[in-house]
């Protein structure tokens, strides 16, 4: 049956496994069909086939659309489910997909998870510090609205409501760090401090050790070493 | 008969309040319906397509609180199809062309639009109040329409809504004058909201008593909010996470601690254990106190917090509290009316720690307990039958064992006499609903006994179509009936028609009724509007003899409805 046969595969996966990406960057690496059964894109976990308990009208749960399809638990290394019916047991879908959600949430955040990117963020000014997990955001305007959202109890003015200017100008640049908008700055593996938004998001999760949040006039200084740092890399 | 100047009449039905009871009053002389109708404020209608809203609005000119439902009970467990209709369109727009002073809307399970909101926000001066449960089809941008257009809002109620998080501006549009917020429902909302807003708002609103944040507000803000409200009564926390010692938890402590108004709690939708000791304070004054979304929380947790909760009378838990933590309340919640046990995993292939033990521990710790939803692991006839001699006050009693025709887990017989206790002891029982394996002796018992009930709800059960007549013949009161996966059939369906007028719905899937069957009962009844819903089917089969996957009908003054999808055939 189904699970079987996936543990089988699974025994010789890792060995003739391709991977993209640069050696010993462990994300990168393909992901396998195990490991697409997660909750992250579909929140209701695997599919079931409707196999059915009760008599009269199985012919009919199996050709459900989609959206009424019953679900397996989440996690694939358990024994399937006994067969599930379709609206049972009648928990309201918001209920359902709240529960799914955050049990999938609360897997993530407990202990080290090697999927969290979880680092300190510093506001000046502000009295406390907060963390962010920064895998949880796509983009930069993504992660600029919530650091908005987050900090907006402190600042009088917007946090980059503005959204992250393009940091390839320097005048535009020159512009941004001369006013007193708050600008994000971070910590990367290699010590440096640098402007937020020179690189792909992708690289910036990978080597954001921990953000500052300062006012624009005492980024000044970090300006030439981050246009340097960009001209290096192109 | 005294004659008595209208002025009087008024002033007497004022004082006649429900429903219920209005609509008698209206039914005995014409004067008395004149009288009732214009002096009536409030209106409920159970079934948005039972009647035109022009007619209500023509009826009852002095209409201020409207409260609508949409879609049938079913389609909270996706066994209706989407898109299946329920808009709230066509009624913000009549009421909008009248001259209606509106100024309360309830709605349960219907489609709100953007537009919608945005046309209810200009549309009524004196609006105040906005209560959604279950609805869908809005953004946060409908909300930020409401927020900037109704100067008086009072209550904005958001209950288990999908709607779709357009992220955190929506909360800036409450203008600075606008300081009139009673109670601010946002649980639902998905995405972050703007903390600052908030904080804002809560500041300026002096008259807050209750207050449900979402997931996106953290403890710290929690503990500033708190600060300003005092006064509140009704708290449902964000996201309660922090570091055991660190400041903002050791403030929030503090704080929570002279909060000593507040009699009902809720949220704790991401929560530490170990955050849970800051709310102990509360413990003692609270009667209703809803668990039923803290994943976070094990069984022991939950225990140590309950012990402190004496005057509790509204429980909503997750089934993570076990039958032990179900002793625990027995023990502790002597003025218990009403619980509810949730299961924390719906598909989860491990058993549920709740079974029959609980909830006979409860009926004998909680003699006043009147509402109950209860999903459990197993059951057995014995446990019914102490729990109807424990507990005769029953009004609503809703059982949900976890497979759905599990028998007697003890003697492996069906639950017929265990429900059969149930109805003969609690007299006063309304809704009823059953799960676990039952025959046709469970219906009997209904009908016989079960002279109060209203709505009952019925799946994998029974055995023929006697079952269903039981019903039919025997609940001279039932007004919503819904089946679904039951052998019953045309015999059953077409043996009294004339009942169907009496009745709000009736609802029937994975039956054995037929097409043919459903269009006789549609030609003798013309004020039944009798929907067909197939499955993948937009041209329907026209064999009489095939099965129906889904039938609902309904009483109606409109006819057919103008705006059913193409899957759905009206007969």
């Amino acid at each position: 049956m189904e699970v079987i046969g996936l543990k089988k595969e699974k025994m010789g996966f890792e060995e003739t496994e391709l991977r993209l990406g640069l050696p010993g960057a462990e994300a990168a690496r393909k992901r396998g069909f195990c490991e697409t059964e997660t909750t992250e894109d579909n929140k209701n976990g695997t599919v079931d086939l409707m196999l059915n308990l009760s008599s009269s009208k199985e012919a009919d749960h199996s050709t459900d659309k989609p959206k009424e399809k019953t679900l397996l638990p989440a996690d694939p290394a358990k024994p399937p489910a006994k067969a599930q019916v379709v609206g049972w047991p009648p928990v309201r879908s918001f209920r359902k997909n709240m529960l799914a959600q955050k049990k999938s949430g609360e897997e993530s955040d407990q202990k080290s998870s090697p999927n969290g990117s979880f680092v300190k963020v510093s506001m000046d000014g502000a009295p406390y510090l907060r963390k962010v997990d920064l895998k949880m955001y796509k983009s930069y305007q993504d992660f600029s609205d919530a650091l908005g959202n987050m900090f907006s109890s402190f600042t009088i003015g917007n946090c980059g409501s503005q959204g992250l200017k393009d940091f390839m100008n320097e005048s535009k640049l020159m512009d941004l760090l001369n006013s007193s908008d708050y600008v994000p700055t971070y910590e990367d593996k290699d010590g440096d401090w640098m402007l937020v938004g020179d690189v792909p998001w992708e690289m910036f999760v990978e080597s954001c050790k921990r953000l500052r949040i300062m006012k624009g006039k005492e980024a000044i200084g970090l300006a030439p070493r981050a246009m340097e740092k960009v001209k290096n890399r192109s | 008969m005294n004659y008595f100047p209208d002025e009087v009449l008024e002033h007497v039905f004022d004082y006649v309040t429900s429903h219920r009871d209005r609509n008698a009053v209206s039914l005995v002389c014409k004067s008395w319906y004149r009288v009732e109708r214009c002096s009536r404020q409030r209106v409920f209608i159970g079934n948005c397509y039972s009647i035109s809203p022009e007619r209500v609005i023509q009826r009852f000119p002095g209409l201020k609180s409207l409260t609508l439902k949409g879609k049938p009970h079913f389609a909270d467990f996706n066994l209706v199809p989407h898109e299946w209709g329920g808009y709230v369109s066509p009624w913000i727009e009549a009421l909008a062309k009248s001259r209606v002073g509106l100024e309360e809307l309830k709605l349960k399970r219907m489609v709100v639009s953007d537009d919608s909101l945005e046309l209810l926000s200009y549309s009524f001066p004196n609006f105040k109040s906005l209560v959604l449960v279950s609805c869908e089809g809005f953004t946060t941008d409908g909300l930020a329409a409401i927020a900037a257009n109704c100067r008086l809002l009072r209550d904005l109620d958001l209950q288990e809504n999908e709607i779709d998080d357009h992220r955190g501006q929506w909360l800036n549009c409450f203008p600075d004058s606008c300081t009139s917020l009673v109670s601010l429902n946002i649980a639902c909302l998905k995405g972050d909201i703007n903390l600052g807003a908030l904080e804002r708002l809560v500041a300026r609103s002096p008259n807050l008593k209750s207050l449900k944040l979402n997931r996106a507000v953290p403890l710290d803000t929690l503990q500033r909010i708190l600060m300003r409200t005092p006064q509140l009564t009704d708290l449902g926390t964000g996201s309660f996470v922090d570091e055991p010692d660190s400041e903002a938890y050791f403030k929030l402590k503090h704080t929570i601690s002279k909060c000593r108004s507040i009699t009902s709690l809720c949220g704790f939708l991401e929560v530490s254990p170990h955050c849970l000791p800051a709310v102990y304070p509360l413990c003692s004054n609270l009667t209703s106190l809803n668990l039923s979304y803290a994943v976070g929380l094990q069984g022991s947790d939950l225990m140590k917090l309950i012990r402190h909760c004496v005057k509790l009378q509204r429980l909503w838990i997750l089934d993570s509290i076990g039958d032990d933590g179900l002793c625990v309340v027995a023990c502790t919640c002597k003025d218990l009316q009403e619980l509810r046990v949730f299961p924390s995993l719906p598909f989860e292939a491990g058993p549920s720690p709740v079974t029959e033990r609980g909830l006979v521990a409860i009926s004998v710790g909680c003699p006043k307990l009147h509402s109950l939803l209860y999903f459990c692991q197993q059951m057995t006839n014995a446990a019914l039958i102490t729990v109807a001699k424990n507990c005769p006050n029953f009004i609503r009693f809703r059982l949900c064992t976890l497979d759905p025709t599990k028998p007697d887990a003890d003697t492996m017989q069906p639950l017929d006499e265990g429900f059969g206790a149930i109805v003969q002891s609690c007299r006063r029982l309304r809704r009823l609903s059953m799960s676990g394996l039952l025959t046709d002796r469970v219906f009997l018992y209904i009908g016989m006994y079960a002279e109060q009930l209203e709505m009952l709800s019925v799946a994998f059960a029974g055995e023929s179509d006697k079952g269903m007549l039981y019903v039919l013949n025997g609940c001279k009161k039932i007004r919503k009936l819904e089946i679904r996966d039951s052998p019953f059939g045309n015999m059953a369906l077409l043996n009294d028609v004339g009942k169907y007028e009496t009745m709000r719905s009736l609802w029937m899937s994975s039956c054995e009724v037929t097409l043919g069957a459903c269009k006789t009962l549609a030609r003798k009844m013309p004020r039944l509007n009798v929907e067909i819903m197939n499955e993948n089917e937009v041209e329907f089969n026209l064999d009489d003899a095939q099965k129906v996957d889904r039938m609902y009908l309904y009483r109606s003054l409109t006819g057919k409805r103008k705006d059913a999808p193409d899957f759905v055939w009206t007969l």
